[in-house]
């Protein structure tokens, strides 16, 4: 009876999720252009970024559409307006998986002032987060959003220990100054990824329970 | 404030029951939107509440349905009810005479004589009508020249004349063109401040618009009622999900 609506659906839904793969897939991108110096990593995540944008604008018409034509009420609003809120967080995450890989460009040739141990640790974590609230997305799971939100704190500590760390380098020597920023800028690309990945998390939680954090 | 109260109301039309254990409160001064799919009892609720139904032929009905804490199938006086619960139709159906007449007939049958009392009544029903504009150099002209739309206000304009504290609508916007149908919503909501509307609708937009509680009915049952934007957002009932998002019906 609603044949067109529900492969509309299908395909919106779809699309979310080649839309979260390519997120995932940039992060992971510009954290290897990190770890390695290898700018061919760098470019990818860069080359990702402009893919999950155009992504962004054809599942905000395929949505505009669907309100336009549809009507929808009940778990078809909530699916549609959910899909909405995400890819906004999505883009953004896109944007920050960008940003640290420009950074990285700077430093194809030159030796970092630390070695690098939590800021991978900080990235695992955020990818963890958005690979697990897409997941929580598709797989309409309540208990796994919810622990995506929880495992915030984990990346916020990680940015309190890095930013400590990086204003001890630039008090032991002014010369790691212009570096020391350059990694609490990554450092901080890194906590919001995690963030949005909360924003989809809560989404879903929304989407599932009709509930969202920032209402109650 | 309830209204109506509803309790284990059972209506039967000879064998076949049409109303099932229905029971609900409906608050002052909302307006509730009734919805189902055809056949659901939703427009037979309706009737029972200025028991409109007492006219067909083989139907019962048990259970208590109060009206201001009235039980209106007691010991009451059945012109008074429908006095004070009005009702508007699915198709406009003015009488065959002038405006001013079709208004002044309600007050006239409640013994209303004189005529400065009347015209005043007719001003005030087709002003709150949104109509008084469009009629008033012509009251004395045949109703029927009237567009629906107008029509339709007109009806409304007499169910308001006799100053009831309910009115119920059934389907009142099916015949009208979307302009006309604009017009009785935004009259509808206007006049939720000083009545207590009830309106049954096949049109989920027209129930998520104007309404501020939803009920739905199937087969003869309420399944759910609830206030309209939390209905039609996140309804508890997967039978009322499976209806709105038109997965049957």
């Amino acid at each position: 009876m609603r044949k067109y609506f529900d492969r509309e659906l299908e395909a919106l839904n779809t699309g979310l999720v080649e839309m979260g793969a390519q997120i995932e897939s940039a992060i992971e991108n510009a954290v290897k252009a990190l770890e390695t110096s290898n700018a061919d990593y760098a470019r990818k995540a860069i080359e990702l970024d402009s893919k999950v944008n155009s992504m962004e604008k054809d599942i905000e018409s395929r949505c505009l559409r669907l309100l336009l034509q549809q009507h929808p009420v009940a778990s078809d609003l909530r699916l549609i307006s959910v899909a909405m809120k995400m890819i906004t967080d999505m883009e953004r995450i896109g944007d920050q998986a960008a940003d640290i890989a420009e950074i990285t460009l700077r430093y194809e040739e030159k030796q970092f002032i630390k070695e690098l141990v939590d800021i991978p640790k900080m990235a695992q974590a955020a990818i963890k987060m958005v690979h697990e609230s897409i997941d929580a997305f598709v797989k309409r799971d309540l208990a796994l959003a919810k622990s995506v939100i929880l495992y915030d704190d984990f990346v916020d500590e990680l940015f309190t220990i890095i930013r400590n760390d990086l204003i001890e380098l630039i008090h032991a020597d002014k010369n790691n100054g212009e570096q020391a920023l350059d990694l609490f800028m990554i450092t901080k690309y890194l906590e919001r990824i995690a963030d949005h990945a909360v924003n989809i998390a809560e989404w879903v939680v929304f989407s599932m329970t009709g509930q969202h954090k920032d209402y109650e | 404030m309830n209204k109506f109260e509803l309790r284990d109301v059972n209506l039967f039309y000879g064998d076949f029951q049409a109303l099932k254990n229905i029971n609900l409160d409906i608050k002052a001064n909302k307006i509730t939107a009734f919805i189902g799919p055809s056949g659901c009892g939703k427009s037979t609720l309706l009737k029972t509440l200025n028991r409109m139904n007492d006219l067909v032929e083989g139907c019962r009905i048990n259970g208590q349905i109060l009206l201001d804490g009235q039980d209106i199938y007691g010991d009451i006086d059945v012109n008074h009810l429908r006095k004070n619960v009005g009702m508007v139709f699915q198709k406009p159906n003015p009488f065959p005479m002038s405006i001013y007449d079709n208004i002044a007939y309600g007050p006239r049958t409640h013994g209303i004589k004189k005529k400065a009392i009347l015209d005043e009544i007719v001003e005030k029903s087709l002003r709150d009508a949104a109509l008084w504009d469009e009629t008033k150099d012509r009251l004395r002209k045949n109703a029927l020249a009237l567009s629906g739309g107008q029509q339709q206000r007109l009806c409304i304009a007499r169910a308001l004349a006799v100053e009831p504290k309910v009115l119920l609508m059934d389907e009142p916007t099916s015949a009208l063109d979307p302009i006309s149908t604009a017009k009785i919503e935004e009259l509808v909501l206007e006049l939720k401040n000083d009545y207590t509307i009830i309106i049954v609708t096949h049109n989920m937009q027209q129930a998520t618009r104007i309404s501020d509680e939803t009920v739905f009915f199937l087969l003869g049952e309420l399944i759910e009622a609830n206030d309209t934007e939390t209905l039609f957002s996140f309804p508890r009932e997967q039978k009322t999900e499976d209806y709105i998002t038109g997965r049957f019906g």
